[in-house]
């Protein structure tokens, strides 16, 4: 389920919280923090994007829209943190995505790591040439360092070599590892990592196997 | 040497680089420098620049003229020095415009050519193929010269200020933006390095390296093209050629690469 957006949200809030939405709003079509010049005004931006793209197979005008952690993040100011003034947003925005997440109805958390493996490898998924419907991968090497045996991963995220190993199985360790893989920006709100189960981008059963593949003592990542 | 057979050996000398890449990293990296070295003095990209110029000065279009007239922004026919200085703002179009965008001018005002045909036609398509080849000529001769972009005038600047925010504009099913990838320093996706575009050492390699030849695909892309695949792996849906978020982007990355030499046609991976 995609969040509300802030806007609607905000009709929810006391008071005091929507004042604080008025210092520094942060929905799509709101000016945030980062002033991008005359010529840059929200009118003129969004005319272009409308006449600047097309749908192509699955790649839809509709991904030009934004939900309101995208629009947050999209001004650097705030996507590194640099503006304090938007730490409440911050924190509202970890909030509605932490409670966005769904946890394993069975309270079975890990897969069979090879399966994990071969997803974590796979890139593909979502692009205007795939198909609908096909099944997507995790990207996760494109990003992480996760088994050794993989020499080719890139850095845009930390080493996750040793991750069970270091972190141990308990339930706390299971619930963030989920939590992270299913909507990475609960924990951090404008992370670079995809939210592979709030996007409907991974299943459940996918994340299970991504959940073997950190955490399963077997698991090569673990050796 | 023929064409196709040196486009075809550097095929298959890619191919085995690729399978060397995915076995070691830093050696793999290394011997694509040492390929790029050896390409040098005989880059296949050449081809494509002579036949470029070829395409420039043969007749065509129902007015069965040349595009030797062609205004780049320097004055009708001066091609030396013209691809340093754009994007540029031009008065009879009323838009600033990259190169490509400006041989789609060309082609429609002197010969004739409907443009919205060239724009729709996919990337590898022949006429795609031409404009590529005829961006690379223009390029070429530009080579070894600064790039010298102005955001003097008000137009200039908008795209420039543009271009930024699309750049972190987040969208999508992965919320990618071009910043996810090409923001941060130092970082790669699996072994390929991602210039940190918003730096002028970025956007120095990067904007003065295209059009290049792509070894692994055994073809000549422009950045419209480069452009249009990263708005791919965005997961966006597809820029239309020429369009304004591509020039925005163009500009941004064209001006905060002011000063840096460029090098095409370039050769990559
Ligand atoms: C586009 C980049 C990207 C992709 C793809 C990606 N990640 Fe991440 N990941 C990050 C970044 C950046 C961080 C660190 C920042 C943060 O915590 O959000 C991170 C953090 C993590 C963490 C937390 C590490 C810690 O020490 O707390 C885990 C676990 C993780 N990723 C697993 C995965 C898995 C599994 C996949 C594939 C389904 C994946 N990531 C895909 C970028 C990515
Ligand atoms: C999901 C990752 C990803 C995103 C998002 C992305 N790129 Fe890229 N980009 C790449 C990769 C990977 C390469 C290197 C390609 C290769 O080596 O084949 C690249 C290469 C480039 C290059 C050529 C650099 C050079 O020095 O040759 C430019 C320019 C570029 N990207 C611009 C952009 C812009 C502008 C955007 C946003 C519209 C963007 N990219 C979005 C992954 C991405």
């Amino acid at each position: 389920m995609r969040l509300k957006s802030l806007s609607t949200f905000a009709l929810a809030l006391p008071t005091f919280a929507l004042a604080l939405l008025y210092a520094a709003p942060a929905f799509a079509g709101s000016p945030g923090k980062t002033d991008w010049g005359a010529g840059a005004d929200d009118a003129t931006f969004h005319a272009m994007l409308k006449g600047s793209f097309h749908d192509k197979g699955i790649a839809t005008m509709a991904r030009l829209d934004q939900d309101a952690t995208q629009a947050f993040c999209s001004d650097p100011a705030r996507a590194s943190g640099a503006d304090k003034d938007s730490a409440a947003l911050r924190a509202r925005i970890e909030a509605e995505n932490l409670a966005s997440i769904k946890w394993p109805a069975d309270g079975k958390w890990l897969g069979d790591w090879t399966k994990g493996e071969a997803i974590a490898q796979n890139g593909r998924g979502l692009t205007s040439t795939d198909k609908a419907g096909a099944v997507n991968g995790g990207n996760c090497y494109n990003c992480h360092q996760i088994s050794r045996r993989e020499i080719a991963y890139g850095t845009i995220g930390p080493s996750l070599d040793n991750y069970g190993k270091t972190r141990g199985g308990s339930e706390e360790t299971l619930r963030y590892t989920w939590g992270k893989i299913y909507n990475a920006k609960a924990y951090n709100a404008c992370s670079n990592m995809p939210r592979g189960g709030h996007m409907g981008v991974l299943t459940e059963d996918q994340i299970r196997d991504l959940m073997a593949l950190l955490l399963d003592p077997q698991s090569p990542v673990n050796q | 040497m023929n064409s196709s057979i040196v486009i075809g050996l550097a095929a298959a000398v890619l191919a085995t680089l690729t399978v060397v890449a995915r076995a070691e990293n830093d050696k793999s990296i290394e011997s694509i420098e040492q390929y790029r070295e050896a390409l040098r003095d005989g880059n296949p990209a050449e081809l494509f620049e002579a036949q470029g110029e070829e395409l420039w000065k043969k007749p065509a279009g129902p007015k069965n003229a040349s595009l030797e007239q062609c205004d780049l922004g320097l004055g009708a026919g001066v091609v030396k020095g013209a691809f340093a200085q754009l994007p540029r703002y031009f008065k009879d179009t009323d838009r600033v415009q990259d190169t490509e965008s400006r041989l789609l001018t060309c082609k429609e005002k002197l010969q004739g050519i409907d443009s919205s045909s060239l724009v729709k036609a996919p990337f590898g398509s022949p006429e795609k193929d031409e404009l590529n080849a005829l961006a690379t000529y223009v390029s070429g001769e530009s080579k070894n010269m600064p790039v010298k972009v102005s955001l003097a005038r008000p137009r200039e600047r908008a795209m420039f200020d543009l271009g930024k925010r699309i750049f972190y504009y987040q969208g999508g099913p992965h919320d990618f933006s071009c910043a996810t990838c090409h923001g941060q320093q130092g970082a790669r996706i699996r072994l390929q390095e991602l210039p940190y575009l918003p730096s002028p050492k970025g956007a120095g390699g990067a904007w003065t390296s295209w059009p290049a030849y792509r070894v692994s695909s055994g073809q000549m892309w422009g950045m419209q093209w480069r452009l249009a695949d990263c708005f791919r792996q965005q997961r966006f849906p597809e820029p239309v050629y020429g369009s304004d978020v591509t020039i925005a982007l163009s500009m941004f990355m064209a001006a905060t690469a002011n000063g840096a030499t460029v090098d095409t046609p370039g050769i990559k991976r």
